[in-house]
């Protein structure tokens, strides 16, 4: 299991945004990535996670290993937290495994409708997703958006213990300090000059 | 024996993320409301609005009435199109499922079927009931039973397609109508043709075997449409 990015450049509807990236993630590993809001954090996700095509260079990791969330988690707020859960399960023939709900500290919210749980827990739900898919190369996009303190931390540990601990690798852009100790990568080094490649007509191909 | 089994297994494997997605969708087309019913509604409206306008005559009623149930089932299917995939745009289900083991064109086909079983089943199985309320000749109603249980998956496939290609967009809602429509063009002539020839005592079939052309090949490749324009959109 390994993540390999080298020489990649990502553009956002047309405009070159990051360039020259390259870095390698083995399996345990995890990288956060810094930068100002609007250097292309998300864009680089979503290139990485295969949703838009890179400008340039190349990403490479086992097929279907990777997954990508963002602050939009995907949940129906018409079906209960288990069958929330239980979907994204049977979409990756994966089992839902019981721990899920402790982990996420979603006990007592088994049969709420998602529609009406908080930001917050909702949020819970979103990243137990995760927890429930069993991909190993996750590419996440501000996880920890609308979590207080106490989710943080819980958040936290299920990476360190049951994803990097278990031979994942991840790619977290966060503006928050997760208390994980892991390397960074600031993006602004890697800004692209406004006039790099990337045509005009990029959205129609 | 156990070749088989294994064979089974794997294909059951396969098999769960649609049958997965199929269920959600149902089971949200019932929670959500608007499903079932508006189609169902709307198409019960239109019908029952032509007497108003044409006069009650049964004679006139009985020559327009394939046309009206035809082109009111295509409005009533219409009308639920723009939901197929912006509600899982909005929030963020599109690019989840696009990342996960199963195929877009996968997903645009559960959508097309899912569509399908909320609209065209509930119109298909009312439109003999409304056929009576335009005083459609006897001979006509088996007709219009087979037609519309034939065209109307087309339909929702070409809904399908239109949905994949203005999803993400502001108020595409009216786009998809103007770009759908023409496309709705084949479905609704040969589907409004086999009740009429059946309505007349003439031999349908003809109409019949096109309908179920158009249904087969939009069911064979527009998912594979729909999952560029997915793509493209979801960029």
């Amino acid at each position: 299991m390994e993540l390999t990015v080298s020489d990649l450049s990502v553009a956002r509807g047309g405009v070159p945004v990051l360039s020259g990236l390259s870095f390698d993630l083995k399996a345990g590993q995890a990288l956060v990535l810094r930068g100002a809001n609007g250097i292309g954090k998300t864009t680089l996700l979503r290139t990485l996670a295969g949703l838009q095509p890179a400008l340039s260079g190349s990403v490479d990791f086992p097929e279907d290993a990777g997954a990508y969330a963002s602050h939009a988690d995907g949940i129906k707020t018409q079906l209960t937290v288990t069958e929330n859960l239980a979907f994204w399960a049977d979409v990756h023939g994966a089992d839902l495994p019981d721990s899920v709900f402790k982990t996420f500290d979603l006990e007592d919210l088994r049969t709420r409708l998602a529609g009406t749980l908080s930001a917050g827990q909702k949020r819970r739900v979103g990243l137990a997703r995760l927890g429930v898919i069993g991909r190993k190369v996750l590419f996440l996009d501000e996880p920890t958006v609308s979590l207080d303190a106490f989710s943080v931390k819980m958040f936290a540990s299920w990476l360190r213990d049951e994803h990097l601990g278990q031979g994942g690798i991840a790619v977290i852009a966060t503006h928050i300090d997760l208390g994980l100790d892991l390397p960074e990568l600031e993006l602004e080094p890697f800004k692209a000059a406004a006039d790099a490649g990337g045509g005009s007509d990029e959205a129609f191909l | 024996m156990r070749a088989a089994d294994l064979t089974r297994r794997s294909y059951d494997a396969r098999a769960a993320p649609v049958i997965a997605l199929l269920r959600r969708d149902l089971a949200l087309a019932v929670r959500a409301g608007g499903g079932f019913g508006l189609g169902l509604a709307f198409f019960l409206i239109v019908v029952v609005l032509v007497p108003f306008g044409v006069g009650p005559e049964a004679e006139v009623l009985t020559r327009i009435a394939p046309g009206i149930l035809w082109v009111a089932a295509l409005l009533a299917a219409l009308l639920s199109l723009d939901r197929i995939f912006a509600l899982d745009f909005e929030d963020g289900s599109l690019p989840l499922l696009a990342t996960s083991p199963l195929p877009l064109e996968g997903v645009a086909l559960v959508k097309g079927i899912a569509h399908w079983i909320t609209t065209g089943l509930p119109l298909t199985l009312a439109a003999p009931a409304l056929g009576f309320l335009l005083n459609l000749a006897p001979s006509a109603y088996l007709w219009l039973l087979l037609s519309l249980a034939l065209g109307t998956p087309a339909l929702s496939m070409i809904g399908t397609f239109g949905a994949a290609l203005t999803v993400g967009l502001r108020r595409g809602g009216l786009l998809m109508s103007l770009l759908v429509l023409p496309l709705y063009v084949p479905t609704l002539i040969f589907g409004a043709e086999a009740v009429r020839r059946g309505a007349e005592g003439l031999d349908p079939s003809t109409s019949l075997l096109m309908l179920a052309g158009i249904t087969l090949g939009s069911f064979a490749l527009l998912p594979f449409a729909a999952s560029l324009a997915l793509r493209v959109n979801l960029r």
